[in-house]
């Protein structure tokens, strides 16, 4: 039995663990609000929340139900518009969208309104901006986004003065969610934690956000098990000077901790890049690796941080670095029955400088044409230190061995470079393809490197090409 | 005001499609597409797939009990196919089982075994083989033969232009079920009922009273649903007219995607003469239109490229020809602008290689050629109240144009890797189908014994906000509130042989049929208003809900007039009937004045171009345009806005790939990317032209759907600028759209052709 609060009711369902959120609300439950545009998790229009118990606080987050295997919905508060909807009165939200005619066929619309929701529950600094960033995973079609983005303004101002101490009931008092919320976190509490079953899962699912894309009907009939109910720790440690992840956190768990966004101030930029809010507040970082997808944008960012891989198989634990898990296109050195635990790296000392760039057809939610990472040390003029990596160049993620061990050691200087491009060139094996030409991305690599390097040096970076 | 269907959009409660609720019983059917382009069908086995448990039917072209026919302008199109397929997710069989899931399975398991031929996709190459739709079309005026000798700067051309995908978020979709007597009711995701209700007729053999389409709104259509919504209704229909059960069919978007037509691509050579003093004295162009394996709409569209093939100029002397081309991609179809766009896009690349040419800007160059009043067009038709100069020079003046180039080139010369670009789109689109019979319209008001109104049109709600104008026209015609008046489903029951909802024309054409059913309305209550005062009926008039006389409030008040007018036995109800006078056009001669009136503006785009990655971004948008005296300025703004940024995906990121046999490489949201709140330009400001706007425009209020959709066209313009300051060795290229991947390949191309090629 999967149960969990859906709205305002408690429902226990024995449907398909590996059904979409999506399919169970409109067609189980008759909740026709959430629509379907694409089941791939790239228009945003089936967008709901998704609620828990998070170390004593009630949390939610948007996610696109298209995606959301419904086993993972257990034990959580799932909400659909129906479930924010306020007796003859708009919320805040809904009010700013009709104030500013940011609804034209009104497919999309409550897509919007829920990942705005969301925003409004979860944001600490609700600014425009960041209203903004909560919708970036919302396509509409109609308006052309400047009345959207009126509405973000609105909205943010909304929840300018919220109690960040007692958020929901500040949202409830001020009309953003109707007053039942106030008791879901007592509800949640009485639904029995999942029993994991004895009989071995056919395929161990995470947050989905590929094989629902991939093969929602397979999964759909499979036996699938959720990875975040087996036994793997959930949390990001940071000592001196290693990091260690657990597979089944989520990108967006990444840019919640302070102490790696100290170490890594640009993250958020770069993981603006990764798909979008509700993908991110599912995807896990485990699930980026096993993709295994040659443009992984995770894969690519531990690739150059020479990440180590914890792999386990029931209670056997082994080490593998992550340059070894790639073994051709889709092809990894890991077996059926294995699960990534953790993810380790060594941070960035404070004289290294860690880049991320990424190119595709549109700058958010695309798949990149070519994406890369480099983490450099310079020490007195001379590289202590250098790793470079890039997707979209190779069958798989790739870190640029030959490239990467000619500069360390060098000066950063014109021949150096010039040499670099050389290695570059002759390390990457790029193919034409729907993210484009081979000779398009050879180019496009070499530029992101000149990217890179601007990083390190500034605008004068040009004198060294 | 604001769209009436605002409180159900954001609460999520408006219904669509999708929405409605299912009746017990409901059976789901999914399309078996073709696997090739191109290919005779040897065998279809559907054994393995009819075993699934669930499975109730699979249909195929011999079930058809009419004509297995779709095409609506020329009779080209089978529903499903029976020997040869000519596009890749051809429809071949219908599957219908018990849900969604199973049909879908099944459709997977339908064996089709084919022998492959030899695909054409480009458009060039279907014209050699003489692979024509229609015979091709010339429209001409002047002497352009002789005209080249008197030119000073004469340029020539190519141009690629890509075609676009709707990607209207709610796909196709249908649900029919059968009522007593062999009567299918039908709900289809349409913008042309008796379309689909024709068609649905023509394949189950059965007449078109038998057959009703209802349709609530579109979460989407953009032209996209003009013809092609008709197939798939058929399919749902026939499935009901076999079982005998209620069949819903709506498709999975990546079947959408592979089985739909898009906006027509296009190449075209063009050859452009201009005087010394930048005047265009001659202007030829060789259209190749892409139309894919049938005809659907491509011979409207490509009439009206042919209508816009010389953008907001005039020119003297001009040949433009244009071939629809068959080839092995799906039927393309109407899409916001209906082949206008590509029509304009070879002009604006004309003039924008002759500026590179002679070494001035573009600008200067459509100055100097825009037309005036009594202009004549290529098509006969003389430019009356051409609003052409008042509206690039009220942009320029507003926005600072001069200005804004001098900001520019600062921004250029102080920027090594960061470039700006501007560019500027003149517009001067024709309102009217151009084909005439389509011009018309009716509208059937019910006034209750309460008061309330009740308006059926044939016009189709798809975001655009057409109910909510005629519910305007209806409550300003009668004099009374809004909030009396509910507007609709279209439903081919209450109003028949409608045109579909396309070429900007819905409020103009249905909202005249409203006006001539309320003013006869109204005609009647004042007759029997003067009856009861006593008075003559040219005194009186409805206001506010109440009778005046000579503009004083009288005691009688709306609602007891129309308990008044029931007792005396008038007619509550009245159709109206609209038909748009003047127009005519006569295909022999190409010749005659197809369109009520035209609509201007002026559109400037800025951009900037990172020159390291390729990548841009759209800065500011600021447009002047021609709304005539608008009857919902929010409405109307919302589709400038939509418009714009939708003619700016079309020319930038938004790039349909077909591998070489035809099939669809783009054929999700994650390899065909749309425009994303990120991608809007950081500004769109929009003035509007004050003008008193044509009588045949509804209230004088000017049709809006698809003209701003050709500012977009500006970004193209705008970027190619950006990287010529990067690139000087940069000769223009026409090559829509301008992906990321095509700006970093020209940034550092090293084009060293001659400038005057």
């Amino acid at each position: 039995m999967i149960s969990f609060i859906l709205n305002e009711k408690l429902v226990s369902t024995s449907n398909n663990p590996g059904m979409s959120l999506l399919d169970f609300i409109r067609y189980e439950a008759n909740l026709p609000g959430a629509k379907i545009g694409c089941r791939e998790g790239d228009c945003g229009a089936c967008t709901v929340l998704i609620g828990e118990i998070n170390d004593g606080i009630m949390a939610y987050r948007s996610v696109t139900s298209c995606l959301f295997p419904l086993i993972n919905a257990h034990g959580k508060h799932v909400v659909t518009i129906e479930g924010i909807n306020l007796n003859n009165k708009l919320t805040p939200v809904q009010q700013a969208i009709a104030d500013n005619a940011a609804t034209q066929c009104g497919f999309c619309t409550p897509g919007f309104v829920m990942s705005f929701t969301g925003f409004c529950i979860s944001s600490k600094e609700p600014s425009t901006q960041k209203a903004i960033e909560a919708v970036a995973g919302n396509i509409c079609r109609c308006t052309g986004y400047k009345s959207i983005e009126r509405a973000a303004k609105d909205i943010a101002k909304a929840v300018q003065n919220k109690d960040l101490n007692d958020p929901i009931n500040w949202l409830i008092q001020h009309g953003f969610l109707p007053k039942y919320f106030t008791e879901i976190p007592e509800r949640l509490k009485q639904i029995q934690p999942q029993t994991i079953s004895e009989k071995k899962p056919d395929k161990i699912i995470a947050g989905g956000t590929d094989l629902m894309v991939q093969q929602p009907d397979s999964i759909y009939r499979q036996k699938i098990e959720s990875a975040f109910n087996i036994n793997l720790p959930h949390e990001i440690i940071i000592s001196n000077c290693t990091c260690t992840i657990s597979g089944a956190t989520t990108v967006n768990d990444l840019l919640k901790n302070d102490k790696l966004l100290s170490r890594f101030p640009e993250l958020d930029n770069y993981l603006m890049l990764v798909s979008s809010e509700p993908i991110r507040n599912m995807a896990t970082i485990a699930g980026n690796l096993i993709n295994a997808s040659p443009i992984g944008d995770l894969s690519v960012m531990l690739l150059a941080l020479n990440a180590q891989l914890t792999i386990i198989n029931g209670d056997k634990t082994r080490q593998i670095p992550l340059n070894k898990l790639f073994t051709g296109y889709k092809q990894l050195a890991i077996e059926h029955e294995e699960l990534i635990q953790l993810i380790t790296f060594e941070l960035p000392k404070s004289n290294a400088t860690f880049n991320f760039e990424k190119v595709s057809k549109r700058k958010h939610l695309d798949i990149a044409s070519v994406n890369t990472a480099m983490l450099i040390e310079i020490d007195n003029g001379i590289i202590t230190k250098f790793r470079l990596s890039a997707g979209g160049v190779a069958p798989f993620p790739l870190y640029l061995e030959k490239t990467s061990k000619y500069i360390a050691g060098k000066h950063l200087d014109k021949g150096t470079i010039a040499k670099a491009f050389e290695l570059i060139d002759e390390e990457i094996s790029p193919i034409s393809d729907i993210r484009g030409t081979a000779e398009y991305k050879r180019l496009l690599l070499k530029q992101l490197f000149k990217a890179h390097l601007q990083k390190v040096v500034g605008d004068e970076f040009y004198k060294l090409i | 005001m604001k769209n009436i269907d605002t409180v159900g959009h954001v609460t999520g409660k408006s219904v669509y499609l999708d929405d409605i609720p299912t009746i017990a019983g409901t059976l789901h059917a999914a399309v078996v597409g073709s696997e090739f382009a191109h290919a005779k069908i040897i065998n279809i086995n559907i054994n393995e797939a009819a075993k699934i448990e669930g499975v109730v039917k699979i249909i195929l072209h011999s079930d058809i009990p009419g004509e297995n026919q779709i095409g609506g302008i020329i009779e080209d199109e089978m529903l499903l196919a029976e020997h040869e397929v000519h596009y890749q997710g051809q429809p071949i069989a219908v599957v219908v089982a018990e849900s969604e899931r199973i049909a879908r399975r099944a459709a997977h398991m339908v064996k089709v075994t084919y022998e492959e031929l030899a695909p054409v996709t480009n458009p060039r190459e279907a014209k050699e083989k003489s692979l024509l739709l229609i015979p091709p079309r010339t429209f001409s005026m002047g002497n352009i033969d002789e005209a080249w000798r008197k030119c000073k700067h004469i340029v020539n051309g190519t141009v690629e232009i890509g075609g676009q995908e709707h990607l209207y978020i709610e796909t196709q979709g249908a649900y029919a079920y059968p009522m007593e007597g062999g009567y299918i009711r039908v709900h289809s995701s349409t913008q042309g009922p008796t379309a689909v209700q024709k068609t649905i007729s023509k394949v189950l053999g059965v007449p078109m009273h038998l057959i009703e389409v209802d349709v609530v709104r579109l979460g989407g259509g953009f032209g996209g649903k003009e013809d092609q919504a008709s197939g798939f209704a058929a399919m749902a229909a026939l499935a009901t007219h076999i079982t005998g059960k209620p069949v819903k069919l709506v498709l999975p978007r990546h079947d959408d995607m592979r089985i739909t037509g898009k906006r027509h691509p296009y190449s075209a050579d063009f050859k452009i003469g201009l005087s010394d003093d930048l005047k265009i004295l001659a202007y030829e162009a060789t259209l190749y239109q892409n139309g894919g394996a049938a005809a659907d709409l491509s011979p409207a569209i490509l009439e009206r490229t042919l209508f816009h093939s010389t953008g907001s100029y005039f020119i003297p002397n001009t040949r433009v020809t244009a071939y629809s081309c068959k080839t092995n991609l799906p039927p393309n179809t109407a899409f916001r602008g209906f082949g206008g766009p590509q029509g304009m896009f070879v002009i604006e690349s004309a003039i924008a290689k002759a500026a590179e040419h002679i070494g001035v800007d573009a600008i200067d160059i459509q100055k100097a050629n825009l037309l005036k009043e009594n202009d004549e067009f290529q098509y006969g038709q003389r430019a009356e109240n051409v609003n052409a100069h008042k509206c690039i020079e009220l942009a320029s003046n507003k926005f600072n144009l001069v200005n804004l180039k001098k900001s520019i080139e600062n921004y250029n010369k102080n920027n090594k890797y960061s470039k700006s670009g501007l560019a500027i789109m003149p517009l001067c689109f024709g309102i009217s189908f151009t084909n005439t019979a389509m011009n018309q319209a009716r509208a059937l008001v019910h006034i209750y014994q309460d008061g309330s109104v009740s308006v059926s049109t044939g016009a189709i709600e798809m975001g655009q906000g057409v109910n909510t104008k005629l519910a305007q026209i209806t409550a300003l015609m009668l004099g009374i509130s809004i909030q009396r008046v509910k507007v609709h489903s279209t439903n081919t029951t209450r109003v028949a042989n409608t045109s579909p909802t396309a070429a900007s024309t819905g409020a103009d054409l249905n909202g005249h049929a409203v006006r001539i059913a309320t003013s006869a309305l109204k005609k009647r209550l004042i007759s029997v208003a003067a009856q009861e005062l006593g008075c003559s009926e040219d005194e009186l008039n409805i206001e506010n809900e109440t009778i005046t006389l000579n503009g004083k409030i009288t005691h009688l008040s709306w609602q007891n007039l129309i308990k008044k007018a029931h007792l005396k036995r008038i007619a509550l109800t009245e159709n109206g009937h609209y038909a748009t006078p003047i127009i005519y056009f006569d295909k022999t001669k190409e010749k005659g004045h197809p369109f009520a009136y035209h609509v201007y503006g002026t559109g400037i785009i800025t951009v900037t171009v990172d020159c390291l990655r390729g990548t841009y971004c759209i800065d500011d948008v600021y447009i002047v345009h021609d709304f005539g005296n608008s009857i919902n300025s929010i409405i109307d703004l919302g589709q400038v806005e939509g418009a714009v940024v939708q003619g700016i995906g079309w020319v930038t990121m938004e790039e349909l790939a077909f591998d070489k046999k035809g099939k669809l490489l783009s054929n999700s949201l994650s390899t065909y990317k749309v425009p994303d709140i990120f991608f809007a330009p950081k500004t769109i400001e929009c003035i509007a032209l004050p003008t008193e706007g044509p009588n045949l425009a509804i209230l004088r209020s000017k049709a809006i759907g698809e003209p701003p959709f050709m500012y977009g066209i500006a970004a193209f313009f705008a970027i190619q600028n950006a990287i010529k300051s990067f690139n000087p060795k940069h000769r223009f290229k026409f090559d829509s759209p301008l992906t990321p991947e095509k700006v970093l390949m020209q940034l550092y191309s090293k084009d060293e052709t001659d400038i005057t090629k």
